[in-house]
């Protein structure tokens, strides 16, 4: 397939992303480079200075609301993306409402009890989209060890084990490299 | 009982075991799990009582914070 032939594809589907840190800002800046054509974009955090070591945002954009410096950045790599952002902390009560609609939805949220909760209330309220998880994303080496698992509609994506923590740190490199397989994934969902 | 535990054949003297049993005798001690039983979704309050039996395809996935 020529790039143009993939980009048509891609411009008529929708992808939520469910966080804009480490690795929902890098998925969301790879899928919008390709073509995707609507992404979904919920964080109610702001960009703060030790982000910028692995997230996609600028020096200039330290206190601004990540889903606005998202909008700013995806428009600024020249795609023609439609970016929907809510500025909305998730819970159990608005995640089926805000993700339905989307072809395919990826978790990029931080702490464990909120992937547990995002996760869950995906394979009950929305059974039947894609779910890309990143799981184990700490740390720095080790590439083999950072793997894609499948479960029915659910794609496991990191390498499940390593927990982020003060001796422990989430690293840009590491961190890249999952949030693009959680990108490339969805690439093969949509494109085969 | 044999099932699919994570991609993996796992075998059990048991003939069949709740999913808090499953979790002890394997000792998954990890507080944020997903948890589904042949495709469905099993959450928390159901562990004491949803059987996992000879056959069944689990999946038993540990949440850890990053992201």
């Amino acid at each position: 397939m020529t790039f143009e032939q993939i980009t048509e594809i891609l411009s008529c589907k929708k992808v939520g992303i469910a966080g804009c840190g480490g690795l929902g800002s890098n998925c969301a800046v790879a899928l919008a480079r390709v073509g995707v054509g609507t992404l979904i974009l919920v964080d109610f955090d702001v960009v703060s200075q030790e982000n910028l070591n692995r997230q996609y945002f600028f020096s200039d954009q330290v206190g601004m609301k990540k889903v606005q410096a998202m909008v700013e950045n995806l428009r600024r790599t020249g795609s023609k993306v439609q970016v929907v952002p809510y500025d909305i902390k998730l819970s159990p009560e608005n995640v089926v409402a805000l993700f339905e609609g989307c072809d395919l939805v990826v978790e990029a949220l931080d702490g464990a009890d909120q992937k547990k909760m995002f996760i869950e209330t995906i394979l009950t309220g929305l059974p039947s989209v894609p779910l890309i998880t990143g799981l184990g994303i700490a740390g720095w080496g080790n590439n083999s060890s950072i793997q894609i698992r499948k479960s029915e509609n659910l794609y496991i994506c990191g390498d499940g084990e390593s927990e982020v923590g003060p001796e422990m740190p989430p690293l840009a490199p590491r961190v890249g490299i999952v949030a693009n397989m959680q990108a490339n994934m969805a690439l093969e969902i949509f494109l085969g | 009982m044999r099932i699919t535990l994570n991609h993996i054949l796992a075998e059990f003297s048991q003939e069949e075991l709740t999913v808090s049993g499953l979790l002890r005798e394997r000792n998954f001690t990890f507080k944020m799990l997903v948890i589904k039983i042949n495709g469905q979704l099993i959450k928390k309050e159901a562990y004491d009582t949803a059987k996992v039996k000879d056959g069944d395809d689990v999946m038993v996935l540990h949440l850890i914070s990053g992201g």
